[in-house]
């Protein structure tokens, strides 16, 4: 049994693999881990990743969790073209800076973006107060503007001329708002350009092909009792 | 002027940075920035981290954010010994992999529990809701036994054999509920035992060092009010 990548699309993380791998050629079996049904609650999982979280990977006896572990373990192992994580000491310092950061501030606020304005009303059956979802919005925009300040700004990627596994894991967070109809690139000229790169970087029909499942997030059947009380914690868990 | 660290010994990620380049005999200069005066928010240190955080990295005209990027910079830079960030792929991806768990899961619930146990009311003047105390310590207990359960397991440290980066994130992150008098290795034997072994591989001197800020916090003098106001912004999420 070769590589395995435990992945469900609806996960930013899982996305930011998913183009990874498929832009390097990077020869994997994909199992699907639906999030939506539990299926990452279920005891088989837990071999896999006993934080019972995707994305996950398998490779033979060897089961790694952490999409920032996972992709600079695909990284070294499939000994990828070096502008994905730079050998240069501190360009490299510049992709390990973003990656560290984004934990507590983008990856964060997108989600919880996503969960307020769509997943808890439409998924869960669970309004969203007005103040609630107003200031998730705000911390959103908040974290755009570092985004743009702090990484990008004027550069072509985040860390430099050429996009890396930051430009990757920035994106896939940015087209969860996107995908609760969150007008992320509107009045923000200079990210909307950096997508575009990004987008042409990765190839338009890869990056489309990752992002199905998200861009339909908001037409989700509402969740079945049994579903939504599973979810329930870990959601809440998710999104504290 | 050669590198600079900027750091707060009451803070866990600059301990771990502080121990590191101390035990690799990296040469540094020490810029204390004393965040219980709020030093973070001048102008000055802005220049150095636009992020208002420390620990922060200046190395001649570089400038370099978030500790997991400042170690692995130095242990690049430095040609430290192997075990810190070990070479084989899947021993690196271990220490990866605890790098990134730990932002959203050690590091929050020891910051949360120190601050709500014993900065809150002891520095601040703040009682806090005892559910909400409950929950947090909860909380901290969850991600101890993910510490011993999914990282330490049966290893002499997290990554394997050898002492790792992983480690210092780890012991310096447990030593902040410890300063609030968290009786963490209490019937915990297996961390207990960890412990000692990274206190030893670090240097018995050196630990004590690195942490003697943060055992004396619990004896601060309460804030005056001016400060109050200028720390109370950023801390009350620290309440959530």
């Amino acid at each position: 049994m070769g590589l395995e990548l435990y992945l469900d699309l609806l996960s930013q993380p899982c996305r930011a693999i998913y183009i990874f791998a498929k832009k390097n050629r990077i020869p994997f079996e994909m199992r699907t881990v639906e999030l939506l049904k539990g299926q990452h609650l279920s005891d088989a999982f837990a071999q896999v990743n006993p934080l019972k979280k995707v994305p996950a990977l398998k490779d033979g006896d060897f089961t790694l969790a952490e999409s920032v572990a996972i992709l600079l373990y695909l990284t070294r192992k499939y000994k990828v073209a070096d502008h994905w994580y730079p050998q240069d000491l501190q360009a490299c310092a510049r992709v390990d800076e973003y990656l560290a950061w984004q934990h507590t501030t983008l990856r964060r606020s997108c989600l919880r973006a996503l969960w307020h304005k769509v997943m808890f009303p439409v998924f869960l059956g669970e309004p969203v107060s007005p103040e609630m979802l107003a200031t998730t919005l705000a911390e959103l925009d908040v974290t755009l503007q570092l985004l743009e300040d702090k990484f990008l700004q004027n550069k072509a990627f985040l860390i430099g001329p050429h996009v890396s596994l930051a430009d990757l894991v920035a994106i896939t967070e940015l087209m969860h708002p996107v995908g609760a109809g969150c007008q992320v690139f509107e009045g923000r000229p200079k990210l909307a350009a950096w997508c575009r790169r990004v987008e042409a970087a990765v190839g338009e029909d890869l990056f489309r092909e990752a992002h199905e499942v998200i861009l339909k997030a908001k037409d989700s059947p509402p969740a079945d009792p049994t579903i939504k009380q599973k979810l329930m914690p870990a959601v809440l868990a998710m999104i504290r | 002027m050669g590198l600079e660290l900027y750091l707060d010994l009451i803070s866990q990620p600059c301990r771990a940075v502080y121990i590191f380049a101390k035990k690799n005999g990296i040469p540094f200069e020490l810029r204390t920035v004393e965040l219980l005066k709020g030093q973070h928010h001048s102008d000055a240190f802005a220049q150095v981290n636009p992020l208002k955080k420390v620990p922060a990295l200046k190395d001649g005209d570089f400038t370099l954010a978030e500790s997991v990027a400042i170690l692995l910079y130095l242990c690049r830079k430095y040609e430290v010994p192997d075990h810190w960030y070990p070479q084989d792929l899947q021993a690196r991806a271990r220490v990866d992999e605890y790098l990134a768990w730990q932002h959203t899961a050690l590091r929050n619930s020891c910051t949360r529990a120190m601050w709500q146990k014993m900065m809150f009311p002891v520095f601040l003047g703040e009682q806090v809701p005892p559910e909400t105390l409950a929950s947090t310590l909860a909380e901290l207990e969850r991600c101890l036994q993910l510490l011993e359960d999914k990282f330490l397991k049966d290893q002499d440290f997290l990554a394997g054999p050898h002492i790792s980066v992983a480690d210092l994130v780890a012991i310096t992150e447990l030593m902040h509920p410890v300063s609030a008098g968290c009786q963490v290795f209490k019937s915990r034997p297996k961390l207990a035992a960890w412990r000692q072994r990274v206190e030893a591989a670090v240097g018995k001197d050196l630990f004590q060092e690195a942490h003697a800020v943060v055992m004396k916090a619990k004896d601060l003098p309460p804030a005056d009010s001016a400060i109050k106001e200028k720390l109370k912004p950023s801390v009350q999420v620290l309440l959530q």
